[in-house]
């Protein structure tokens, strides 16, 4: 059980566990991604998530597959929010199976660092000063000027030639 | 030669744009061509080199050759996760 979904309702452990589950596994590893109450120095309040639905349930799917051909894992499962989320709320959950634990960790970190930089999902902070903000690379935003040469502090995948 | 292709807008682009969607005649070949005419009808503030592209649900080069009925997605810096 391979899936990429997105989902405007609460995203719970329980039900990819329950896709996933096999005798064959040995380990079960998950990780979520919760909306926390600061960012970049300021308080947030809530967020909103925003996706291009095709392409990221594509892309979303494309990675799960590259994990199953990097690890020796049984199956791979990524469940993301999209919609107005409150602080604690689960915004994404990442769920593999394997029969040991080292692949099953390695693939969790695969997936949800694939998933944070290429699948088309854009996020919207709703902070507690009456504020909101998309949240990219601010500096990327800030400056309307070609040929300004910025560093980056992280990379960006695959940005335009 | 124009080709009329669909326009669809995410995150902060739909904000600056002020739509989510449009349809338009455009005698730009390429999405890096038809990006850089809408930045400037509509101060778009992301440079392409920030942003990749789709054309018909497919990342594609920004030097790709549009066709008529083509529909492009412009995706600003991602933040899922």
């Amino acid at each position: 059980m391979n899936r990429f979904t997105l989902s405007e309702k609460p995203l719970f452990a329980e039900t990819l566990l329950a896709e996933a589950a096999t005798p064959r596994a040995g380990a079960y590893v998950t990780f979520e991604g919760w909306v926390r109450d600061h960012n970049e120095g300021r308080e947030v309040l809530s967020l909103e998530y925003e996706a291009y639905e095709a392409l990221a349930v594509k892309e979303g799917n494309a990675i799960l597959c590259e994990a199953l051909d990097r690890f020796e894992v049984l199956s791979a499962q990524c469940a993301h929010r999209l919609g107005r989320l409150e602080v604690g709320n689960v915004a994404v959950i990442v769920a593999v199976t394997a029969e040991h634990r080292d692949a099953a960790f390695d693939a969790c970190r695969y997936i949800i660092d694939e998933v944070k930089a290429r699948v088309p999902i854009w996020k919207k902070e709703y902070y507690t000063d009456g504020e909101s903000e998309w949240v990219n690379c601010p500096r990327c935003a800030a400056h309307a000027h070609r040929h300004h040469n910025h560093a980056h502090d992280h990379a960006h995948p695959r940005t335009a030639r | 030669m124009t080709r009329n292709v669909r326009v669809q807008y995410f995150g902060i682009l739909r904000e600056q744009r002020g739509c989510g969607e449009e349809s338009r005649e455009t005698g730009a070949a390429s999405p890096l061509d038809l990006y850089r005419e809408l930045a400037g009808e509509h101060g778009f503030s992301l440079d392409p080199e920030n942003l990749r592209v789709a054309v018909n649900d497919e990342f594609r080069d920004w030097d790709s050759i549009l066709a008529e009925g083509d529909k492009v997605v412009f995706i600003p810096p991602v933040a899922g996760g």
